[in-house]
């Protein structure tokens, strides 16, 4: 129910933006998310962005697992 | 990056597999809240590759299989009112009630309409504005924010058919009773990701503070979950309990602000009836005094029969962690996903459809 999916921002009109769902395009609702631009990526639900995607924090997410599965 | 496969990488989840295994030497009991963790953990056959001395407890983190009876009775009675359209997340239709469904409602002649965003219902009234079009409102803090936007873009547009029966719940507060219930130790929550997006991790900080019970929010990746189990490992071995994030890309600690404060200007805290629990104080959403003339509960006059529970259903206990679904006598005989008897085998996310689609931990 509390389901997201990653949707790349593709243009932004207002409160509404065309975003793109691994290949296929939707309208979404970015008031929740009013920081978003063009080129990030939102969590997608039910037809709202509830939070844009924090790339650095990905990278930094990666990076730890990284370090963990290397560690003795 | 894309944010899926990356956090999919087998071998980097085998290498924090053995980690986990080397370093977890307890006994260790841990809740997943959510229902979207209990779908992952076993999609992902990760109950089966944890050490055996770490348990998994699927919580009630199931908004579909957290509303009471007396709830979706209300629902199936707003639904035979004339001139009346209801709009619904699909789970919620086939959920049965006391004596009927929002599905059989329908068959019987009921305008009931399947909706993916609370948008789609504002279209709908939009489009019809010789009836009233009322949304069931289920969810938790992810979901109540777009249900909040739309109440104010009606008031905006100036549409005055469209009505909310506000069913939503907090999070917090029921993770608060279950503890206070005393009947599942834990000693770790695996904290929901996509409610923690909109409300951070603070909301939290009284369970390791009051309840010394590890907290990490996890995202629903397999490298997300095993990094947050790990995490929680972590604390638990150490006894230094706090809350974590694991899962950053998506949630920040200080939460959504924006969707927060939309959320607030459209709700205010009420009391919530939990399937299996019963009345939370502080555990729901209401609409605000200014908002009323959207509200569903208040506009209508229904008068729907005491309610009462599916003899045999087990579904309260297993929401609480008292029970899984082998314990239910119903489970795979007469209760299956085809002839669901209660929410937990109707809803996707719902433990009992998920050990049916995916097993048990011991792969029956």
């Amino acid at each position: 129910m509390c389901l997201a999916i990653p949707a790349l921002v593709k243009s932004i009109d207002g409160y509404h933006a065309e975003v793109d769902i691994e290949g296929v395009t939707r309208s979404i609702s970015i008031q929740l998310t009013p920081e978003v631009r063009v080129g990030d990526y939102v969590l997608l639900h039910t037809g709202y962005a509830i939070n844009v995607i924090d790339e650095y924090e990905a990278q930094e997410t990666l990076k730890l697992l990284r370090e963990l599965s290397e560690a003795r | 990056m894309k944010f899926v496969d990356e956090f999919r990488d087998p071998e980097l989840a085998r290498k924090l597999l053995d980690r986990i295994h080397r370093r977890s030497t307890r006994p260790t009991r841990l809740m997943e809240f959510c229902g979207g963790h209990t779908v992952a953990i076993f999609k992902h056959g990760i109950r089966q590759l944890l050490p055996p001395n770490i348990e998994m407890l699927s919580g009630p983190g199931c908004p579909v299989c957290v509303t009471a009876s007396a709830d979706l009775d209300r629902a199936i009675a707003l639904s035979r009112l004339p001139e009346v359209i209801i709009t619904s997340f699909g789970d919620m239709i086939r959920v049965p009630g006391s004596y009927s469904s929002l599905q059989k409602a329908k068959a019987e002649g009921g305008d009931i309409r399947v909706v993916y965003s609370a948008q789609d219902a504002l279209h709908i009234a939009r489009d019809n504005p010789d009836k009233s079009v009322i949304f069931i409102g289920i969810g938790f803090e992810t979901t109540a924010p777009t249900i909040a936007a739309t109440i104010l873009q009606a008031e905006q547009e100036g549409i005055n058919n469209y009505y909310v029966l506000s069913l939503h719940k907090v999070c917090p507060p029921i993770m608060k009773t279950i503890l206070d219930l005393g009947e599942v130790r834990l000693n770790g929550i695996i904290c929901p990701g996509h409610v923690s997006a909109i409300i951070g991790s603070y909301p939290y900080q009284f369970i390791p503070d009051n309840y010394n019970i590890a907290c990490v929010v996890s995202g629903f990746e397999p490298l997300d979950i095993l990094l947050c189990v790990d995490m929680l490992v972590n604390q638990i071995e150490s006894e230094q309990y706090d809350v974590e994030i694991a899962y950053r890309r998506g949630v920040k600690p200080e939460g959504n602000q924006p969707a927060l404060k939309l959320m607030d200007s459209v709700f205010e805290i009420g009391d919530a009836d939990w399937r299996g629990i019963g009345v939370v104080p502080s555990s729901g959403l209401s609409l605000r005094e200014k908002y009323r003339r959207f509200d569903a509960a208040t506009n209508f006059d229904i008068t729907p029969e005491p309610s009462r529970e599916a003899k045999g259903c087990i579904c309260g206990s297993i929401l609480r962690g008292v029970s899984t679904p082998q314990d239910c006598q119903l489970f795979r005989t007469s209760c299956t996903p085809d002839h669901p008897v209660g929410p937990c085998m109707v809803s996707s996310e719902g433990s009992c459809a998920t050990y049916y689609h995916y097993g048990d931990a011991d792969g029956g």
